[in-house]
């Protein structure tokens, strides 16, 4: 169940509450104890009177080998040298939040027998183009420092980061064994270098390109999967924009006995879909593609579409309708009482349409769509989806002036219907403090609470209120609050909360919003978790930048764009914190004399300054 | 009046406006105003658009990457068309002086180039460079349609969605018949 969650989670991140990164395990030894962490001091040695050395390695290695958790794995190095030194050895999966944190020569010095990395390149801020392109998050020099230095690698999972092909080619190259790919939200590559990922690596048991720009270079990728039976456990296309040679994804699926996940494209159709269900009756999570046809007529004999699905019963993940025929979506019924995931984000279903679907998801925890199900929708999803865990609406028209379906009331409902609800993400146009007080009260288990009111600087529509208690009674009831997304109409007072309450809080997105310094001097201040914080177009300067100066070691990134920062401010910074990188992001045209700081984007880093940064980048 | 007097009026009034995004990075306006070239009797006609709540007063531009929805979900939603056609969007496509008519799928295009060149292939003809202000030049055929209106109008002048869920039919016309629906002209 989480395995699916996290698959299909856009911007999930890593849950763990007290998050000891990679770069912070070797900064603490140097700089002073800070309060959030328990820091041991690094002048503690184990006497070893009793036993020499290497004995006492060679017992430790043997046991920290079982401690997983990358939390555990950070506090038992900072025990001591010797533990550092084992720890080192015995870490098989290291997980970089920033790339730019350090350089991949201290990753192989440090850790020598790494079979997994998971890497996280470009700030989020950057999906919403405000960031120009080619800002960096370079792919390349990790896989040509990890070629010479892990040929064991078995697994990589990037995150907004630049892949070449060229890049793909040399993983494919160096590592024999690789088993793992996992692309979210990276671009830089296209089929070609897919295709030579799967004719190379023949250990390969998961491919998940999620969410990613592929460009179509006309190559039959699914072809180039070796001809005798492969490892294939996941295998996840639903984001190239390319056809697919069907026949061969046929004979793929046919001999990938151990497939248990399949996300197709828009490419494939319902005819062909059929096809393949009827041959992978052992899928757990599909993605359905197109769900639509692409001839014009129908053919004379339909296929059972129903049939397909009843004999999936182990389908208990389900996604696509990218191009959705609504009056085939009974089709589905026979697999929905089974559903613990349904992603309907793509398809604009009516009201009508989706509840007769709903209705039969009892078991569902993980639910995406539109808001073209309007608050009708969430009613239903609200009397029927009890152990809904993760809901997320997107917008069907994501305009500002747009009309939305969607309001407080669905909120409510959903609140009152769904009490273990963790995580929401929500798309609207009208809100109130009511129903978000509402939800602070009935869903304790809320650890993400994500509310975009589209319309900027938009009030309480039924009070006229700025939706400072809303968001307050968050901070203040949802005790195990770690993200935080607020909008509409907030003053210093909403900060106020976070600051008072939020102490869990690690990761904070706030735009529009704020009516001074103060409003981001309460979250720096107050808020000792914080890890991530991206800010837009809110009035916050110089003075409340100055305020987190005692934070930024502890924390992984901090992005401003159009507020009021001043050049001036960030020199002064970057001066005093020599481990900090301040970077200043404009464009081309700017003038180096501008004292206005368009985009702050800074974080630590063991490294130093990055080499790459390009032209509209500067690095103060 | 024709409406272009409003359109110049949007366009210098979106020059000076202050933008928060970074230079150089524009979002198009997408209020669906309409660009009607041809000449219009009724002076007071409304300005189309989208949403329910438009005013005379001139559309809000859109504000870079705000709401925040990544490229990748705002470009693959399925669109409205989808919803009244179920199945495609086919429309007549004639062509003065040839003989059969053609039927096209909107749906199959993305953008204007496409669609113009799917037609130059079918027609086997070449439409010319379209510019803003003069229409087709270069060529004596031009791309017209009809639209839910019973306006003919040049392809290209309003955006592609608002083209796409507007236009009934094409006619490629030729030469002379053109001149009518030039702005001003």
């Amino acid at each position: 169940m989480t395995q699916d969650r996290s698959e299909m989670s856009e911007d999930d991140d890593d849950q763990q509450s007290s998050p000891l990164d990679l770069p912070s395990t070797a900064i603490a030894s140097s700089s002073t104890p800070n309060k959030s962490r328990n820091c041991i001091s690094s002048s503690v040695t184990l006497k070893s009177q009793t036993f020499p050395d290497h004995v006492l390695e060679n017992v430790l290695e043997n046991v920290l080998q079982f401690l997983d958790s990358r939390c555990d794995r950070n506090a038992a190095s900072l025990v001591c040298k010797s533990w550092w030194r084992v720890e080192a050895l015995t870490r098989s999966e290291v997980f970089i939040g920033n790339c730019y944190a350090l350089s991949p020569a201290r990753l192989t010095q440090r850790f020598k027998r790494v079979r997994s990395l998971v890497l996280k390149g470009k700030p989020r801020f950057a999906d919403f183009n405000l960031m120009p392109p080619d800002w960096g998050a370079n792919f390349a020099p990790w896989v040509s420092t990890m070629a010479k230095a892990y040929p064991w690698l078995e697994k990589v999972d990037l995150k907004r980061m630049f892949v070449t092909d060229d890049d793909l080619a040399l993983l494919a190259d160096s590592f024999p064994g690789f088993k793992e790919l996992i692309l979210v939200c990276c671009e830089g590559f296209g089929t070609s270098g897919i295709a030579i990922v799967t004719n190379k690596c023949r250990k390969l048991k998961v491919l998940d390109l999620i969410e990613s720009e592929v460009t179509d270079d006309e190559v039959d990728w699914i072809s180039c999967f070796p001809e005798d039976v492969t490892c294939l456990e996941s295998l996840a296309f639903d984001c190239v924009e390319a056809p697919i040679n069907f026949k061969a994804l046929e004979g793929l699926v046919a001999r990938s006995p151990f497939l248990k996940k399949l996300r197709l494209n828009r490419f494939v159709s319902l005819v062909e879909l059929h096809r393949l269900l009827l041959g992978a009756p052992q899928l757990t999570s599909l993605g359905t593609g197109s769900f639509s046809h692409d001839e014009e007529p129908r053919s004379e004999q339909e296929p059972d579409y129903a049939a397909a699905f009843r004999a999936c019963k182990s389908v208990v993940c389900l996604s696509g309708f990218r191009e959705l025929m609504p009056e085939y979506l009974p089709a589905i019924f026979p697999v929905c009482a089974n559903l613990t995931s349904l992603n309907f984000s793509y398809a604009n279903i009516s009201p009508d349409m989706f509840k007769p679907i709903i209705l039969n998801c009892h078991k569902l925890q993980v639910f995406w769509a539109l808001d073209s199900i309007c608050d009708e929708g969430l009613q239903a999803v609200a009397a029927t989806c009890k152990e809904l865990r993760e809901l997320r609406i997107f917008p069907f028209d994501p305009r500002e002036d747009s009309e939305g379906p969607v309001s407080e009331l669905g909120l409510q409902a959903i609140s009152e219907g769904c009490r273990k609800l963790e995580s929401i993400l929500y798309f609207c146009q009208r809100m109130t403090n009511a129903a978000v007080i509402a939800m602070s009260e009935n869903c304790p288990e809320l650890t993400v609470f994500r509310l975009c009111i589209m319309g900027r600087h938009r009030p309480d529509h039924v009070t006229g209120k700025p939706m400072d208690e809303g968001f307050g009674a968050i901070v203040k009831n949802c005790k195990k609050l770690t993200r935080l997304a607020v909008s509409g109409l907030l003053t210093d007072q909403a900060f106020r909360y976070m600051g008072e309450y939020g102490k869990l809080v690690r990761t904070l997105s706030v735009a529009f919003a704020g009516d001074s310094d103060m409003a981001l001097r309460h979250v720096l201040e107050g808020c000792p978790r914080l890890q991530k914080l991206e800010i837009r177009d809110s009035p916050f300067g110089d003075v409340a930048l100055r305020s987190g100066m005692h934070r930024y070691y502890n924390m992984r990134f901090v992005w401003m764009s159009a507020c009021s920062l001043s050049k001036g401010c960030c020199k002064d910074i970057a001066r005093v914190m020599p481990n900090l990188v301040v970077e200043v992001i404009g464009s081309d045209d700017d003038d180096d004399n501008r004292d206005y700081v368009e985009t702050l984007y800074m974080y630590r880093s063991l490294d130093g300054p990055r080499n790459d940064a390009p032209k509209f980048v500067t690095i103060l | 009046m024709e409406k272009v007097d409003v359109y110049d009026e949007l366009v210098n009034l979106k020059a000076t406006e202050l933008r928060l995004g970074l230079p150089g990075t524009e979002e198009t306006v997408s209020c669906g105003k309409s660009n009607k070239r041809a000449l219009l009797d009724d002076t007071e006609k409304e300005i189309e658009s989208t949403g329910k709540n438009e005013t005379a007063s001139p559309p809000k531009a859109q504000i870079v990457g705000w709401p925040p929805v990544r490229s990748y979900r705002k470009n693959n939603i399925q669109t409205k068309k989808n919803e009244s056609e179920g199945q495609g969007n086919y429309v007549k496509v004639s062509m003065d002086g040839a003989p059969y008519l053609r039927k096209i799928d909107l749906t199959m295009y993305k953008q204007y180039p496409e669609l113009m060149k799917s037609l130059e292939n079918m027609f086997k003809f070449s439409v010319g460079e379209y510019f803003e202000r003069e229409g087709y030049k270069g060529s004596d055929f031009v791309p017209t349609y009809e639209d839910k209106d019973g306006d003919w109008m040049l392809v290209g002048d309003v955006p592609w969605e608002m083209f796409v869920s507007s236009c009934k039919r094409l006619r490629i016309m030729k030469g002379s018949e053109v001149k009518g629906l030039g702005s001003g002209v």
